[in-house]
Parts: structure tokens; C-alpha cells; sequence
């Protein structure tokens, strides 16, 4: 592990914000810290910097204990999501403060400032001073900041927060390759699930109360660990259902405005219990009536994204459900049309709690 | 910008002249008086059409003046010398004390730091004569009273408040996520305070000195009641033209503008800066 926390408690006043949290990160892994404002991203941030301490709890990086490690001994890269820049030094300088820090040589420190520069492609505004800066290159000026002395450990918070959406879209793609390049540890903060997915080995969905799941993109994708998190990733949501399970003939089943849905046997304990059935959008297609399971619905509205077209439509029961499909295939767009889900990626969700239901768990 | 009618930007123009007047009047009056001898001065009604002199700043520089009532003797001079000298030095002192400490109360919070820096602000309340009398006795017996060291002592209680608040505020106003930027990236506490907090600050810290420079300078009761004659600055060192045979006011004029002299030039210098510093600029945006 390059990163372990173990039961860290950190409170502001009476408002305690990480509540016995632990976490690892392992060597050369690029985490994702995804969640809402407010859960505690940057905090935990501040804290493995060492910009502030925690109230309780072991922080240990690289096997040292940092209990008492003051920041600038922890050698690590940080970017912050204002860019925290140092406004009277030009961006030369600013890139090359972790590096004079160190102790490099002159020759040395130019040597990598130009290089990260070049690698940021910002090598043309070096002589500028922060406010002379686009926000799309503070924010390179930032990362540079961070990536110039090579850190084993970089902690980016949110770095493409404040930059407009076509850069960022950019940084999305270039990111991931920068990173690899660099071999360090990462720990990266978003509220933008995209970029969770395209970045995160693995991604760290914080709630109110600290982790509320660990895994990679696709385990927190196709199973997430409740209805909130379930909601937080992907686009158009997914479709949340009240349900009852029933006793069917091959096993248990649900009813959905007539049409029977059978469920995987695994979930037999379910039977009577009230459930939330989640359905992702595009594991509904549209088809003909008739076909066994198909169940018949009412368009209200369509909307045409640019790789997908996303439609809103509703039960005999009122039921309001969101269809995806791929752009350009043929769908209706309105009156009376009928839909098939595909069992086979439902998920269940206690009622009572929001917490999603395992295969083979017992009522 | 919004539309402004001809009539609108003439009242304007005139408002401006009249305020501007209203302050500049008087100086510009003093700065009549001091070219002009007693007499002229005096007459009734006053005019300002007179024969221009240069016998008030002579008898300045040179400490004699002829008077009516005999050679009247006095050191201008060394007032001038003394002001500058107590108001540099405690400004000086006040600075060095007050700069740490600002970054203190604004940065580290710790227990009790608000209550020490009202009670440093609450220096500024009590009447300095209440705070003189006591002290005039302790100085005495300390062997304070009537040296260069006592006095900037008694200063920083004018001075000391005034840097420690402005200067506390606008530590306040730099993000804390510079200050942290700049420790991640490797460099201590100290090299933080001196290589970011400082020269971030710096408006701050010069608007501060200018202001206690001109409070310092501008004081009169401390050095009047701790200090004998040769330790005096202009403020009290003008009571000399108040003289048996009359009032010196062509003198006094002078006094008045060599000593504004001082402070305008570092108001003048310190100005450039204070702006400077203000459009450095934010973190973001």
C-alpha cells in the first residue's frame, strides 16, 4: 500500500465531516474520490498532505507514519481546484517551487520546468504571471506544479473544476495518459461521474458518511452499493421501481404493468419483500407487441443527445421509465409503444434501506 | 457607464471643486503664511497680495529669530530631527512586533488569540493623558522618562494597534491554499511566511506604516509630557513660537509646512506601491 488511512475522524466545530474512515491506495493506482460537495473530498485531501491534522486515526505513506510529518516533508504533489497559484510569481516560478524546494540545480530546474511545460503545452506563457493566465492554463500551470518534481504521490482536487467544458473534455482523454506516464500514486477528487469512470482505477464513492463504496468502474457501475450511488452514475439515471417480487412458476417474478419479468433464481429470498427494481436505461429496447414480457407504454418525450436518443416514457400504471438507445436507430417518438427489459441486468434494492440486494441473499 | 447630461457633469465638476477646496484651503493658506512676515499676517482684511519672504525658514534653519522683544532662541532643526528619528524608529519597531504577531492573530488561531488582540486594539481607547500620568511615574523610576528608547516604547501604544490590525486583515485575505500550496511543493514555515505571506501582504503592511508613520509624527502629548526639550518633535517643539511678545504665526506656517514635508513624500512614494499591490491580482478568475 503506498497510501493507508485507518479510522481517521476529522470534526470542524460540532460538524464532523469523515467519520472513522480507512482507506488504501496501492502503489502506481489512480484512485478516484467521488462524491457530493460537502462529503469530505478535500478534507481528506488537506489530511494526507498534512495541511491539517486529524482528530484521530493513522495516516501511513509509503510504511512512514505521518503522525507529526510536517507538509513539506511529505514529498508529495498537490493541485488544488482553485489553482492556488502564487500570484506574484510568473509561472516559471510557480512550476519550479517544488523543484527549488529540493535543491536542484539551476541548470537541473530549468531542465524539467521546460520539459513539464512542454508536456502541458504551456510553454509559450512561462514568463507570465498567474493573471496573465487563461484559466485553462492556471490550471496546467497547477498541474505542472504538482507533476514538476515527480512525486510518488499526487493528490489532484477536482483540477478541471473551474475550466470551461471543451478543455476539460480534452484533459479527460490527455489525464489518464499524463498519470501513467508519471508512475505516482494518485488520488483524484471529482463530482463528475465521467470523469470518475475514465480516470479511476478505482473510484471511492463518499456519502455522507464516509466511504459509501470501493471499486472499479464497472463494479460501481453495473453493481452499485445502493439507490443513491446507483443514481449517481450514468446518464440518463437509472430507472428506480417500487416492486414486490412474486412466487412465479420458474422462479420469482415481477409483475410490471401486466408483463411478467422473471428474476435470476439466486433471487429466490426475495419473494414478498417490497424491493426497488433498478433498470438501466439502455437495457430497455423498444419492440413489437405481442412477444412474451413485452410491456406496452406512453411516450411523453424525447431527447435527442448526441450519441443517444433518450426517451421518457410511462406505464399503463403511470410508472415514468427513461429509454436509451444509440442515436440514429430507429425508435418511435410518439402515441403507444412497447418495451423489453433484459432481466439479466436488474438490480434489486431493499426498500426499507436503499441497500442493494446480493444474488442468493435470504429475506 | 451610464448616460451623464452636460448639466449633470458641470454640477459634478463643481461639487469636486468645492470639496477639494474645502480640505486644500488651508494648507494652501499656511503655505501663504509661511512667506509672509507677522505683520502681513495680521492685517485686517487679510489679502493675499504681499511682499513674499524667505525670513520665516531662515530663522528656522538658522534657530534665531529677531523678535520685538529681543533674540529669541529656538532648535527647529533638531525637533525636525526628532520627529523623524521617533516616528522612523517606532514605525520600525512597531513593524517588526507587530508583523509576526498579525500573522498570528490572522493565521494560527489559538486559544485566547482574540482577547489579546482586542486588548492590544483596546490601547487606543483609553485617553493617552490616563495612560500618561502612571506612566510618567513609572518612566522616572525606570529611568525612561526623557530618552530617545522611552519614547518608541510609549509609541508602539499608538503604533503597535494600528500595523497588528491592518496588517492581520490582510493576512487574512490571502487563501490559505497559497501558504498551503507552497509548503506541499516543500518549502518550510518560515520560507511560506517570508516568500508568500509577506510579499502577498506587503500593501497591506505599507498602507500600515504610512498611517502609523503619520500618527507617530503627528503626535503631541506623549513627547510633551515624557521628553525635555532636545528630545521633542515639531508638534511640541512649535509651542517655542508661542512666545511672551506674541505668536510667531509666520514662523509656525513654516514649521507647519517643513514638517507635512516628510509624510506628504512618503505618502507620495508609499502610493505608487499601495497600488501596485492592489492590482495584483486574485487566485482565480
Amino acid at each position: 500500500m503506498s497510501i493507508q488511512l485507518t479510522d481517521i475522524v476529522k470534526s470542524f466545530k460540532t460538524d464532523r465531516v469523515l467519520d472513522s474512515l480507512s482507506l488504501g491506495v496501492s502503489r502506481g493506482e489512480t484512485l478516484v474520490l467521488f462524491g457530493p460537495s460537502g462529503a469530505g473530498k478535500t478534507v481528506l485531501l488537506r489530511l494526507i498532505a498534512g495541511v491539517i491534522d486529524p482528530d484521530e486515526g493513522r495516516i501511513v505513506i509509503n510504511g512512514v507514519d505521518m503522525e507529526g510529518v510536517e507538509p513539506e516533508e511529505r514529498g508529495i504533489g498537490m493541485a488544488f481546484q482553485n489553482f492556488a497559484l502564487f500570484p506574484h510569481m510568473d509561472a516559471h516560478a510557480n512550476i519550479a517551487s517544488p523543484l527549488t524546494a529540493r535543491r536542484r540545480t539551476r541548470a537541473d530546474i530549468e531542465d524539467r520546468v521546460n520539459e513539464v511545460a512542454e508536456l502541458l503545452k504551456i510553454r509559450h506563457v512561462l514568463g507570465h504571471k498567474p493573471k496573465e493566465l487563461s484559466n485553462g492554463q492556471k490550471q496546467r500551470t497547477a498541474l505542472g506544479r504538482a507533476l514538476a518534481a515527480e512525486p510518488s504521490i499526487l493528490l489532484l482536487d477536482d483540477p478541471l473544476r473551474n475550466v470551461d467544458a471543451k478543455l476539460r473534455f480534452e484533459m479527460r482523454l490527455e489525464l489518464p495518459r499524463l498519470l501513467k506516464a508519471q508512475e505516482a500514486t494518485v488520488i483524484y477528487v471529482t463530482q463528475d461521474y465521467k470523469e470518475a469512470m475514465a480516470l479511476g482505477d478505482r473510484i471511492a464513492v463518499m456519502g455522507a458518511h464516509g466511504i459509501a463504496q470501493v471499486g472499479t468502474p464497472e463494479d460501481i457501475y453495473l453493481t452499485p452499493a445502493d439507490t443513491t450511488i446507483a443514481r449517481l452514475f450514468g446518464d440518463p439515471a437509472i430507472n428506480l421501481l417500487d416492486v414486490v417480487p412474486e412466487q412465479g412458476g420458474g422462479g420469482p417474478e415481477i409483475q410490471l404493468s401486466g408483463a411478467r419479468m422473471p428474476l435470476d433464481t439466486a433471487y429466490a429470498g426475495v419473494v414478498g419483500r417490497p424491493c426497488i427494481l433498478g433498470i438501466r436505461p439502455e437495457t430497455i429496447r423498444f419492440t413489437e407487441a405481442g412477444a412474451p414480457g413485452v410491456i406496452p407504454v406512453e411516450i411523453e418525450a424525447e431527447t435527442p443527445l448526441n450519441e443517444k436518443t433518450v426517451t421518457l416514457a410511462a406505464t399503463r400504471a403511470g410508472r415514468e421509465i427513461l429509454i436509451s438507445r444509440p442515436a440514429g436507430t430507429p425508435g418511435p417518438d410518439r402515441g403507444t409503444a412497447h418495451i423489453a427489459i433484459d432481466p439479466s441486468g436488474a438490480l434489486l434494492f431493499d426498500q426499507a434501506t436503499g441497500k442493494r440486494i446480493h444474488p442468493g441473499e435470504s429475506a | 457607464m451610464e448616460h451623464t447630461s452636460t448639466l449633470e457633469r458641470v454640477l459634478r465638476a463643481i461639487a469636486i471643486t468645492l470639496v477639494i477646496l474645502f480640505f486644500i484651503f488651508p494648507i494652501f493658506w499656511i503655505v501663504l503664511m509661511s512667506f509672509q512676515t507677522n505683520e502681513t499676517i495680521l492685517r485686517v482684511p487679510p489679502s493675499i497680495v504681499f511682499e513674499p519672504t524667505l525670513q520665516n525658514y531662515q530663522a528656522l534653519i538658522t534657530g534665531e529669530l529677531d523678535t520685538a522683544a529681543g533674540k529669541l532662541e529656538f532648535d527647529f532643526m533638531s525637533n525636525l530631527f526628532n520627529s523623524f528619528y521617533l516616528s522612523t524608529a517606532s514605525v520600525a519597531l512597531g513593524l517588526i512586533l507587530g508583523i509576526p504577531a498579525a500573522y498570528a492573530f490572522g493565521r494560527l488561531k489559538f486559544r485566547g488569540s482574540e482577547d489579546i488582540a482586542f486588548t492590544l486594539l483596546s490601547f487606543r481607547f483609553a485617553p493617552p493623558l490616563l495612560v500618561l500620568l502612571p506612566l510618567t511615574i513609572y518612566f522616572q523610576k525606570l529611568g525612561l522618562a526623557d530618552t530617545y528608547f522611552g519614547l518608541i516604547w510609549v509609541y508602539q501604544l499608538i503604533v503597535l494597534p494600528l500595523i497588528l490590525w491592518i496588517v492581520r486583515g490582510y493576512f487574512e485575505d490571502i487563501p490559505a491554499d497559497i501558504e498551503y500550496a507552497y509548503r506541499i511543493a516543500g518549502h518550510g514555515f518560515w520560507a511560506t511566511f517570508f516568500k508568500i505571506a509577506l510579499p502577498l501582504a506587503m500593501p497591506g503592511i505599507a498602507a500600515a506604516g504610512l498611517l502609523a508613520f503619520i500618527f507617530a509624527w503627528n503626535n503631541f502629548i506623549f513627547a510633551l509630557v515624557l521628553a525635555s526639550a532636545d528630545k521633542q518633535p515639531v508638534t511640541v517643539g512649535a509651542l517655542a513660537f508661542v512666545t511672551a511678545s506674541g505668536i510667531q504665526y509666520g514662523q509656525i506656517a513654516a514649521g507647519i509646512v517643513l514638517s507635512i514635508l516628510p509624510t506628504l513624500g512618503l505618502a507620495l512614494y508609499a502610493q505608487r506601491y499601495l497600488v501596485e499591490g492592489l492590482s495584483l491580482g486574485a487566485v482565480k478568475g
